[in-house]
């Protein structure tokens, strides 16, 4: 192939950094100025509280840095910081984000529109530091906003979208974005910086407004309640996740009005899917080998495309249906597993099933799980998944069981 | 495809910003004639700890979507250019992660690159790196292994002379042009750098290894059970209890067969069993369990078991009774006691030759006092390749940092 020698691809206002999926998150919180972060080591996370504290003492970052006794409190410091007005940051992996899980649950009935980086980890035991995204899907039904990111330059991004959406007052929630353990938080890519300028023209200051702990607005946070007030209480929060639909789609479209890039679609990646047979789906970094092999069977004769799922929570089960209905047939490639579940799928599979329940069309769909505790996903695993959803698309039924790729056995 | 991979090979703790500082040369260089890259370290791997083998990689490609190509596989199976920082790593590399022995070109590709830092001959090297099929080339920078610690960084250019080496070894991906704005730009690069990275790239040493000659031994491999094969709760069977030598005597510890550890060694212990007093200490204190116990009640380290960390040197009472020796100088991992045992008068003669050598015998670890790099560099120790070192360079592009 002939040498393309590329133009500076950064604007005159960005910079071209190679720096790691971590180091972006970095990035980005320096841009939004964030006031508190705290910070517990476990790997991979580990690598943004080091990336957040470089830019600390670089004097690039003004911050309170709050190195915590463990993620219990750590969770629950910037919980605080937070309704007192601080735009805050967090994050963890693993077992370390379960150590985590009784402030994690009160967060969003706070309304604490935190950010969380998961570093997805498997959980113990066996100990090991490998992806599995089930550390992550933890939260996943209590009102955390959920995402999973792809690239440096997407981590980067979303960050900065991320504390849009979740300081927007019409759904003030917590959102963890889970970026995949090794593939993204220790790989550096070229990506772009925005100035703090344009950063400063899309993402406006923190306001609580009236849940704002101060002197002048004397409020109690979290009284003790009793059947006469629960039920409620957690339909503001269903109503706050409905809300977070509209304001995700804002969002990104904002972000590409002011740095002319962005998916117009928010939700999903569709990579060659438009005349796709069998459409993968898949979330995070797993994406690289897929596409990959896509190629390779496109050259083939085979019609595949991937569904790339960035959010999680709120699920777009709308606009998933409408992308998947032309399909011959699904397979979605679960990153994690859910012992005893329907069909023993993984959690996104069955997801995809409940969407698609209702569909006036619904093509088979086969449930994988690949990748466990950071096994790399191959891309003979990915066509042998191909070939199984294609026979599959020729027989109209959907395969009632879960099939394990990459396993010895 | 136009895209280059490229591996660095080198020692946990010692050597990680090292490594990590190549793998980013590399991919900043290639930019600047408009490629794209990526840089990252293998996962599976513990660099955390002393001396450990561990891997960077770097790819860089004309086009993203080559780039994607490559990184579909998140550790490459094949490598254009294989970098070792350290040449005790030419007898091969055990990661962390369960893969036996691999020998050192074992990714390399047909008639691609090992470049490595070393003084010793190509020969003496080419006895170290395991025999291929095919055959592939030899490239020297002409320095020794380059050790530092997690904090501190030695600062003898060894990043950017192994920069200005791939700009001959892979000059079409890595122009000398590139490479030079690149170490300008990078905020640990400067001027001096910049002339020793063009005179590493003159001086380069290389030669074509054949496929007749290299280390014949096969390195150690094994199979990994199947999920149904392997005891359910996370268990393992725990390494059953030893055995004694001859005649009862003594004691020989059953050992991991999966999992050796020895490559992590950059020196060994050498034995003298004539002044041994049979204290025990080496055998107490010894973190890897390495030393097997004699008929005769002296102390054997065994080298399938050794990590080279020297803490028997530090503990034996004895002067000169354990002594460490630099790994290249050393051919086999056979036992020390049973040379001994064959030929007192000849073990003896080996064994002054070894820790008499000056080099061998210099600690290849890294800084172990405050001052020691202005010792060396006063010493005219540190062979930068271009101008004169002093210290204090990493501050020249330090203002790069808080732009």
């Amino acid at each position: 192939m002939a040498v393309v020698t590329q133009a500076a691809t950064a604007a005159s206002d960005e910079k071209e950094l190679l720096i790691s999926g971590s180091e972006a998150v970095a990035e980005a919180l320096t841009l939004a100025d964030i006031d508190v972060v705290t910070a517990y080591p476990i790997r991979p996370y580990d690598t943004v509280m080091q990336a957040i504290a470089k830019k600390i003492a670089n004097g690039q970052l003004v911050a309170e840095y709050i190195v915590a006794e463990g993620e219990h409190s750590q969770f629950e410091i910037v919980k605080h910081a937070s309704t007192v007005g601080a735009r805050v940051f967090a994050g963890s992996s693993g077992v370390g984000w379960a150590y985590a899980m009784e402030c994690l649950v009160v967060t969003p009935p706070l309304r604490v529109p935190m950010l969380a980086l998961v570093g997805n980890r498997a959980l113990d035991d066996p100990g090991a530091f490998g992806v599995e995204h089930n550390d992550a899907l933890f939260v996943r039904d209590l009102g955390w906003m959920l995402c999973w990111i792809d690239t440096s330059q997407e981590a980067l991004d979303t960050t900065l979208i991320g504390y849009r959406i979740a300081e927007d007052r019409r759904v003030f929630l917590p959102l963890a974005i889970s970026a995949d353990g090794a593939f993204l938080t220790h790989s550096q890519a070229l990506t772009l910086v925005p100035s703090k300028q344009k950063v400063d023209r899309f993402l406006p200051a923190y306001n609580r407004g009236d849940l704002q702990l101060h002197p002048d607005n004397p409020i109690t946070v979290a009284p003790q309640a009793n059947e006469d007030w629960v039920i409620e209480i957690r339909r503001q929060n269903d109503e706050a996740m409905k809300r977070a639909y509209t304001v995700i789609e804002e969002a990104y479209a904002d972000f590409r009005r002011v740095f002319g890039r962005g998916p117009e679609n928010p939700w999903f990646e569709e990579y060659m899917t438009d005349d796709a047979e069998v459409v993968l789906i898949g979330m995070g970094t797993i994406s690289l080998p897929i596409k990959v092999a896509i190629r390779e069977m496109r050259a083939q004769g085979k019609k595949v495309g991937l569904l790339r799922l960035r959010w999680f929570r709120p699920f777009p089960y709308e606009r998933l249906v409408t992308a998947l209905s032309k399909a011959q047939a699904i397979g979605v490639i679960d990153r994690n597993y859910s012992f005893g579940s329907p069909f023993a799928s993984g959690v996104v599979a069955n997801e995809v099933r409940a969407a698609m329940y209702n569909a006036e069309r619904r093509p088979p769909l086969i449930s994988f799980i690949s990748g466990l505790g950071g096994r790399e996903v191959m891309l003979d695993d990915v066509k042998k998944a191909t070939d199984i959803c294609y026979a599959a698309a020729r027989s109209g039924q959907s395969d009632a069981k879960t099939h394990w790729l990459g396993v010895r056995d | 495809m136009a895209s280059l991979i490229a591996e660095i090979v080198y020692r946990g703790i010692f050597q990680k910003n090292l490594a990590a500082r190549v793998a980013r040369g590399i991919v900043l260089s290639a930019r600047k004639s408009g490629r794209w890259g990526i840089a990252f370290g293998r996962y599976g791997d513990s660099p955390q700890r002393n001396g450990i083998p561990a891997k960077d990689f770097a790819i860089v490609a004309d086009t993203k979507e080559e780039l994607e190509q490559n990184m579909a596989r998140y550790e490459p199976k094949h490598t254009d250019v294989t970098i070792v920082l350290d040449d005790t790593l030419a007898k091969g590399v055990e990661s962390w992660a369960w893969y036996g022995l691999q020998p050192i070109n074992k990714l390399t590709v047909p008639n691609g690159t090992v470049l490595m830092t070393s003084l010793q001959s190509f020969d003496s090297l080419i006895e170290d790196v395991h025999k291929r099929e095919e055959p592939y080339t030899l490239a020297l920078i002409r320095a020794k292994a380059s050790f530092s610690g997690l904090w501190v960084y030695r600062e003898d250019h060894t990043e950017v002379r192994v920069l200005g080496a791939l700009a001959k070894i892979a000059p079409q991906f890595l122009p000398l042009d590139g490479v030079c704005q690149a170490i300008q730009e990078i905020d640990w690069g400067s001027d001096l750098k910049v002339a020793s990275a063009k005179k590493a790239h003159d001086r380069l040493e290389s030669r074509v290894v054949k496929i007749t000659e290299g280390n014949a031994e096969a390195p150690f491999a094994f199979e990994k059970p199947k999920w149904w094969e392997m005891r359910e709760g996370v268990t393992i069977p725990a390494i059953p209890i030893g055995k004694p030598k001859e005649g009862g005597e003594g004691y020989v510890p059953d050992r991991n067969p999966y999992f050796k550890k020895y490559t992590t060694r950059t020196m060994r212990p050498v034995i003298d069993f004539d002044t041994c007093v049979k204290c025990n200490l080496c055998w107490i204190s010894c973190p890897d369990s390495c030393f097997d116990v004699m008929p005769d009640g002296t102390f054997d380290a065994n080298m399938e078991a050794c990590c080279g960390c020297g803490v028997c040197e530090a503990v034996c009472p004895v002067e000169q009774c354990v002594t460490m020796v630099n790994e290249s100088l050393f051919e086999d991992n056979a036992s020390q006691w049973e040379m001994w045992r064959k030929d007192q008068a000849a073990y003896k003669t080996w064994l002054v030759t070894k820790i008499g050598d000056k080099q061998g015998t210099l600690r290849s670890h890294g800084f172990r006092f405050r001052g020691q790099y202005e010792q060396e560099l006063a010493a005219g120790d540190l062979d930068s390749g271009g101008g004169v070192i002093t210290a204090g360079i990493p501050g020249e592009n330090a203002a790069h940092k808080t732009q």
